[in-house]
């Protein structure tokens, strides 16, 4: 429901825009705007590569930006030409529009809503750009896309559900922090992680989303510690490292220890989650991997190669325990 | 009886009653306190403490209101208050200092009144529209605190920082505390000079109360800056919170919750006479009914609804209309009460 008004309003303000002719640009956006070359595609070995950015939502995708932006740096014998569309969908078919118009040589996309793309990816087609998508998917024709690379937030949860389902062989009772409602992350990893503890001895007391943010974590665990009781709760699992760094401050003023008393499992890995896991306040953490560009920089050398590449490329996912958070926390990237 | 019953504020006071004798019906705990560590502890408690931030918002955007006015970019302030503070602690050589904190807050309150002059400047002296004047500042402003912070969450860890909003003193958490004082400057300022009444002056007929010598662009302008500043101070205390400035998050939609708590106490959006009182009721109805989604446990999906539907109930059943439709009979209250109602869904919606 939310999905379909929301294409609605991008087709519309698409189509807005689109009558607006030339009003690309800056719109209030920290980086949106494009900058960069102009100089078409054939300036010989250089490859010009338009990246369509959700925006700057998140710690992680700042580091997946970085990750891009290294990735199809000039050294690379790139010319990156970057648009972060500020989660508005429209203006994001809008960046897509202009890197056709601009007849760069190939196209990625990090999808903000995964519907209303099937129009801008033929025009991509016809103009014979391939495109990339990264990160989230569309519903769009898979034909309409030379591939996509991303990650498996099913396999995330399941991985994270594997470790409690060994790790509690008591009667545990468990509360969700669920992701933000509707989002693919939140109910694919709510699904990993629900099949790998069935039948394992963790009850789900209770779940309820955090919006994927610290002070949402934190105003949920304190409702669930209100509710439950300290003593009543065994573990948290939280479909994000900052809702798991929200529940720590929670249990923590509630008078117990994060990690001792209440155990937590978490997905994302980002350096405060690590750094807590190292501290010994979360217990296990599945890694959301935000460095794609690699992937997607060999993917668009394929696609323009003319190789036969696959539709699919998922990047592996590790996981820590709090003695490999140590380890792995000096030289982190994000 | 009739007295109490036709007291602006009966509706409002006992929707938080229903909602606190649902909660506590539910799940008896709700209204347990017990002494912990030299500290009170609760359901009723972390309500107090969790409402801080919407508290002064929302007292800033009563003010606001009652000159006519609207400020949607306390969110944005808020985000660019924590950043501002949250990047002076983690700068600074000596984040556990008390002498750091301070300067960090005082500077992000400073900041934040300068949003909020600017706010002012546009509405009083450029004569913007309010909406648009605060629009601007809403869509740029969260942009500002993400250049700040680079993009990436700033978390420190400083006792003295994380005490303005997990502290307690006299049993009380320093959050309350700080919704108290606020409440009481506003209240005080408002009431027990003739401010108040000539920013209702202002609020109800600009034109007249110009000619008859009230000062409005400078109360006007001084509203915005008030509102500035306390959102500024509820960015410090939600940072606080979390002891991090979450830029993307900090103060999202809070605009629009603390117009709901203005219209919620009774204070009505077309400017003129405002009731602090009912704010503070308001703020209070909104955050129990956050604990009231958990307590009840209403999954994620519904939560939106149910908080749609409680506030709709709530709002209708203040209108003045709807009580007077009540007591009238026959078809003609539906075709009176329906625009009105619509009106709160799409607040809701939003």
């Amino acid at each position: 429901m939310k999905k379909r008004f929301l294409s609605t309003l991008a087709f519309t303000a698409t189509a807005a825009l689109a009558l607006a002719a030339c009003s690309s640009g800056s719109d209030g956006g920290t980086d949106a705007g494009t900058d960069g070359g102009s100089d078409g595609g054939s300036s010989g070995d250089v490859i010009t590569v338009g990246f369509a950015q959700t925006g700057s939502e998140s710690g992680w995708r700042s580091a997946n930006t970085e990750s891009m932006k290294t990735a199809f740096s000039a050294e690379n014998g790139f010319d990156l030409v970057f648009n972060a569309a500020d989660n508005d969908p429209a203006a994001q078919i809008q960046a897509v529009r202009s890197f056709i118009n601009q007849g760069v040589d190939a196209i990625v996309i990090a999808p903000i809503v995964e519907d209303g793309w099937d129009d801008v990816l033929q025009e991509a087609k016809d103009a014979g750009i391939p495109v990339i998508l990264e990160d989230r998917t569309v519903t769009a024709s898979d034909d309409l896309y030379a591939s996509w690379v991303g990650l498996d937030f099913e396999l995330e949860g399941q991985k994270a559900g594997e470790w409690a389902a060994a790790e509690f062989t008591e009667p545990t009772n468990m509360v969700v922090l669920e992701g933000t409602t509707g989002s693919a992350p939140a109910n694919d990893r709510a699904t990993g992680f629900d099949n790998a503890i069935a039948g394992s001895s963790i009850t789900k007391l209770d779940s309820q989303t955090g919006d994927f943010t610290r002070d949402g974590g934190k105003t949920v665990m304190e409702g669930f510690l209100q509710k439950y009781g300290v003593d009543e709760i065994d573990l948290v699992y939280a479909h994000n490292d900052d809702m798991a760094l929200g529940a720590i401050e929670a249990i923590e003023a509630a008078g117990a220890e994060p990690g001792v008393d209440i155990k937590i499992v978490s997905i994302d890995a980002v350096r405060d989650g690590m750094q807590a896991l190292a501290d010994g306040k979360i217990n296990y953490i599945v890694e959301c991997n935000p460095l794609l560009g690699e992937k997607a920089a060999e993917l668009v050398k394929a696609v323009l190669a003319g190789d036969d590449v696959d539709k699919r490329t998922i990047v592996e996912d590790q996981a820590f325990d709090q003695a490999a958070a140590e380890a792995a926390l000096p030289d982190r990237k994000y | 009886m009739n007295r109490i019953y036709k007291h602006r504020l009966f509706w409002p006071v006992l929707s938080l009653l229903v909602l606190i004798v649902v909660n506590t019906i539910a799940r008896p705990q709700f209204i347990e306190i017990t002494l912990q560590d030299g500290r009170l502890y609760g359901a009723l408690i972390d309500i107090l403490r969790n409402s801080a931030p919407l508290m002064l918002v929302a007292l800033g955007m009563t003010i606001v209101i009652a000159t006519r006015g609207i400020d949607l970019s306390v969110g944005a302030v808020m985000a660019v208050s924590g950043a501002v503070a949250l990047t002076i602690i983690d700068r600074s050589g000596s984040p556990g200092a008390v002498g750091t904190v301070f300067v960090a807050v005082i500077v992000a309150i400073l900041v934040s009144l300068v949003l909020g002059a600017w706010n002012g400047f546009l509405v009083s002296v450029l004569k913007i529209q309010p909406i648009i004047a605060t629009l601007v500042l809403m869509l740029a402003g969260r942009g500002v605190a993400l250049l700040i912070t680079g993009g990436f969450i700033t978390t420190v860890n400083s006792e003295p920082f994380a005490f303005i909003a997990s502290g307690y003193v006299l049993l009380l958490p320093v959050a309350f505390f700080i919704s108290i004082a606020a409440i009481a400057a506003v209240a005080l300022v408002e009431r027990r000079t003739a401010l108040g009444v000539l920013t209702e002056s202002v609020g109800i007929n600009p034109e007249a109360s110009r000619l008859a010598g009230v000062r409005s662009r400078g109360i006007i302008w001084g509203a915005y800056m008030v509102s500035g500043t306390l959102a500024g101070a509820a960015g410090v205390i939600y940072a606080s919170n979390i002891k991090a400035a979450d830029a993307n998050a900090a103060g999202l939609f809070i605009e629009l919750y603390a117009i709901l708590a203005v219209v919620l106490g009774g204070t009505s959006l077309a400017g003129g006479k405002f009731s602090i009182a009912g704010t503070v009721i308001g703020v209070f109805i909104i955050q129990t009914l956050e604990s009231t989604i958990l307590f009840l446990g209403v999954p994620s999906a519904q939560s939106p609804v149910f908080f749609a539907v409680v506030v709709v109930v709530v709002v209708v059943a203040q209108s003045q209309r709807m009580r007077g439709a009540i007591a009238r009979v026959g078809d003609a209250f539906r075709k009176q009460d329906a625009p009105e109602r619509d009106d709160e869904k799409v607040e809701v919606a939003r």
